[in-house]
């Protein structure tokens, strides 16, 4: 089993710890992991992206040309790597501010209306989870228990409170995702 | 602070932090400086004062954190300042001074692209300034590259323990992919720091102000104003330089054994010309690597064993163009030793070094 994966959108959207949490996930599964991002300014508002990869053998280069799946939330993101994506590779994407959405007929592109979501029940700070459950629905690599541990580890204690709602949230994002039409 | 083995999913600076704590750091001096920010950081977060005793100090500059670590070191205590690559720039006085006078003492450099200030982006492009000394004088220091971040950890206590057996500086250099990345890290079992009675048998040298009813006063100092003294001592450097040289050398190879070509690559380059090497496999191109752990001492003489026995080099490194000439005298023009680098704090992919070695491959043929 090896899942390698970016995810990309603007700093703020949770980009990066989507991408801990999951990685978490897998560690506490007992697999192996790389969590690396781009860490430039993109913390402070333009664009940021993580590269995870899921293995269950020793992981070569944390650094890659092509991904299995790309989770990708904002254009420039979209336009930088839908050229990335393997072949027969999923493409995730919320049709929020996207414009020119995927066009590859050789991927399949998965549309997940999060943010819209997200709003309408006010769980916007859940952003990310809604995402992670969308594609946990199409890669089950982690079990959700685990993602709930690796979010009881990663969140400081005040947040606690909020680990049901992020359960809510990802159970939600599995019902969400769908074909996106080309 | 737990006895046992910990296994945490962290970025390579916290693990340097977490591993200084465990292995019985006396002193960390260090100033906040992008992509090694981290180590300070968890530090602080950490507050090893507070159960170890272990000093953590914000210095004031690179400058000052050095002479600290010469300080530390002068007293036998197992100290360690990081930085970046233009901090290390700032620092390379005191790393001559250290070495000069004979004082250990570990230095992190969690590299970024140059010159000058430069980026904030991965790179390799200190090694000529590591591995010849960088400072003024004829000395060297012992640089360890980790590839990951379990060896961010596990070297911690590696550089700490070479450092004092040669009384030298000793070096971790690693790079803005091994940093900032996270990682699947086993902790090693936490040791207590040394006692003043531990530290006052194994480093005689050390000049503490707790020896002077026994004996004369200990002199740490890098100045020698007669020069046939100074020779002596640069002598003795020298012999000291060639039994590091003999004894200390750490590599890993991978897939050499049946390889035509063989990529040499140290850290983060390393890691990415696995996986072009994974894609090179599935092409059809017999494909190795040859990792330097130590850069200095640098495998010379493996290197050119397996220059005996392959069609070609692909130096892959971060910079443009350094190793490459250690590994041009290692291989004394039996095969082509190529070069391949992204430059300025642009990480190559996989897909690069693919081309690179096919390259080779043709050039070799030719």
């Amino acid at each position: 089993m090896k899942q390698e994966i970016i995810i990309s959108g603007f700093g703020g959207q949770g980009v990066l710890s989507l991408g801990k949490i999951l990685a978490y996930a897998a560690l506490m599964e007992g697999k192996e992991v790389t969590w690396m991002p781009a860490y430039g300014p993109e913390q402070r508002g333009g664009t940021a992206n993580v590269t995870v990869i899921i293995s269950s053998e020793p992981i070569s280069s944390p650094i890659l040309s092509a991904y299995d799946s790309a989770i990708l939330l904002n254009q420039p993101s979209l336009d930088k790597f839908e050229p990335k994506v393997k072949p027969q590779g999923d493409l995730i994407f919320d049709s929020f501010g996207i414009l020119d959405k995927p066009t590859r007929p050789d991927i399949h592109s998965w549309q997940i209306p999060a943010m819209e979501t997200a709003a309408e029940l006010g769980m916007m700070k859940c952003f990310n989870m809604f995402i992670l459950g969308g594609y946990l629905k199409l890669h089950p690599i982690v079990d959700i228990e685990s993602v709930i541990k690796a979010l009881r580890k990663t969140l400081p204690e005040r947040h606690h409170h909020l680990l049901p709602t992020n359960e809510q949230a990802i159970l939600k994002g599995m019902e969400i995702i769908q074909p996106a039409s080309l | 602070m737990k006895e046992e083995n910990e296994i945490l999913l962290l970025k390579g600076n916290e693990a340097i932090a977490r591993a200084a704590i465990r292995c019985g750091c006396d002193g960390y001096f260090g100033y906040p400086i992008t992509p090694q920010s981290e180590v300070l950081e968890t530090l602080a977060e950490l507050k090893p004062w507070e159960t170890t005793g272990m000093v953590v100090v914000q210095a004031e500059s690179e400058v000052a954190s050095i002479n600290m670590l010469y300080g530390g070191g002068g007293t036998g205590k197992r100290v360690m300042t990081s930085s970046a690559s233009p901090g290390i720039a700032l620092m390379q006085e005191g790393i001559s001074y250290m070495a000069g006078a004979e004082v250990p003492g570990l230095i992190v450099n969690v590299q970024r692209g140059g010159p000058g200030l430069g980026t904030i982006q991965p790179s390799q492009s200190d090694y000529n300034q590591a591995t010849r000394g960088g400072g003024n004088g004829d000395y060297n220091v012992i640089v360890l590259a980790p590839a990951s971040v379990q060896e961010m950890a596990d070297f911690v206590d590696l550089a700490f323990t070479l450092a004092f057996k040669y009384r030298n500086p000793a070096m971790i250099l690693s790079d803005g992919v091994i940093g900032q990345m996270m990682e699947k890290v086993v902790l090693p079992p936490a040791k207590p720091r040394r006692t003043e009675e531990e530290i006052a048998r194994e480093c005689p040298w050390a000049s503490n102000g707790h020896g002077l009813k026994q004996r004369k006063p200990q002199v740490i100092t890098s100045l020698e104003l007669q020069p046939d003294i100074m020779e002596e001592r640069n002598r003795h450097l020298q012999a000291k330089y060639k039994l590091i040289q003999e004894n200390e050398v750490r590599y890993e190879t991978h897939c050499t054994d049946d390889a035509d070509y063989v990529i040499v690559a140290f850290g983060s380059a390393a890691r990415i010309s696995q996986k072009a090497i994974e894609i090179a496999h599935e092409k059809g191109l017999k494909v190795g690597l040859f990792r330097p752990i130590t850069l200095w001492p640098f495998p010379e003489k493996e290197i050119r064993e397996l220059s005996h026995r392959v069609k070609g080099f692909l130096v892959v490194e971060i910079n443009a163009g350094q190793m490459v000439f250690d590994v041009r005298l290692a291989a004394e023009g039996r095969i082509p030793v190529n070069q391949y680098g992204r430059l300025g704090g642009i990480v190559p992919s996989p897909d690069e070094i693919v081309d690179e070695l096919f390259k080779l491959a043709e050039q070799a043929k030719a």
